[in-house]
């Protein structure tokens, strides 16, 4: 059971033989892709920054609850930082478990609550127009002199 | 009044233009200095979407500043 954060590409096919287990019957894995578009915009590359520490921390209790909730055998998950380019993997989320059924859910569980609390940011690059940080306010109350 | 230093994630960073500042606050909360820090940088996001860390450790926008506190500020998280 480990989250990590890392700044290199991810494996998903060695992650899940990490999960493999003689008394599990499914697998189940979610991976989150870097889209070209958000919000009717055309998305060049995304950027992720995290803080390191409290997303391990965080992510990690996310999967401790999973394992509490859930009948699961084995979960683990991974979040990329830095900058991504289209198409590249940017979470994976994986559990086994004796059954599909909770393996599903427990995989649901885990990739919502990571999107809603560990801390990282996302920055989005467009094709047209200024870069912005995903989920942020942007009008600002400053007076640009 | 107490010296803390406050450190900034993201949009925030980008914001602020700098990773880190020392402040001398009378603010005696997170969210007091949260406040503060907005107002100062231009910060548009609320404390109900934002997060706060205290030396490494989440935090509450309630918890009381000591001197000498690293106070970190998260705008809204946006992973997946």
């Amino acid at each position: 059971m480990i989250f990590s954060i890392t700044d290199q590409c991810l494996d998903p096919e060695a992650l899940k033989a990490e999960l493999t287990r003689e008394s599990a019957g499914a697998f189940v894995s979610f991976e989150g892709w870097v889209r070209d578009h958000n919000d009717g915009a055309a998305v060049t590359a995304l950027e992720y920054e995290a803080h390191a520490s409290l997303a391990s921390k965080e992510g990690q209790q996310i999967l401790a609850e999973a394992v509490e909730r859930f009948d699961v055998l084995a979960v683990s998950g991974l979040h990329r930082t830095g900058h991504l380019a289209i198409g590249e993997c940017a979470v994976w989320v994986g559990v086994s478990a004796a059954h599909r059924g909770i393996a599903f859910d427990a995989c649901r569980y885990i990739i919502d609550e990571l999107k809603q609390r560990v801390p990282i940011w996302k920055k989005e690059h467009y094709r047209d127009g200024p870069s912005s940080w995903v989920n942020c306010a942007t009008e600002s109350a400053v007076t640009e002199v | 009044m107490i010296n803390v230093t406050a450190q900034y994630f993201a949009v925030f960073r980008e914001r602020a233009g700098q990773n880190a500042e020392p402040i001398e606050t009378s603010a005696l909360t997170a969210g007091e200095l949260f406040a503060e820090v907005s107002d100062r940088h231009g910060f548009a996001d609320s404390v109900a979407r934002c997060k706060v860390a205290i030396n490494d450790e989440l935090a509450t926008w309630n918890s009381p500043l000591e001197d000498g506190d690293v106070v970190l500020f998260f705008p809204p998280v946006a992973g997946g």
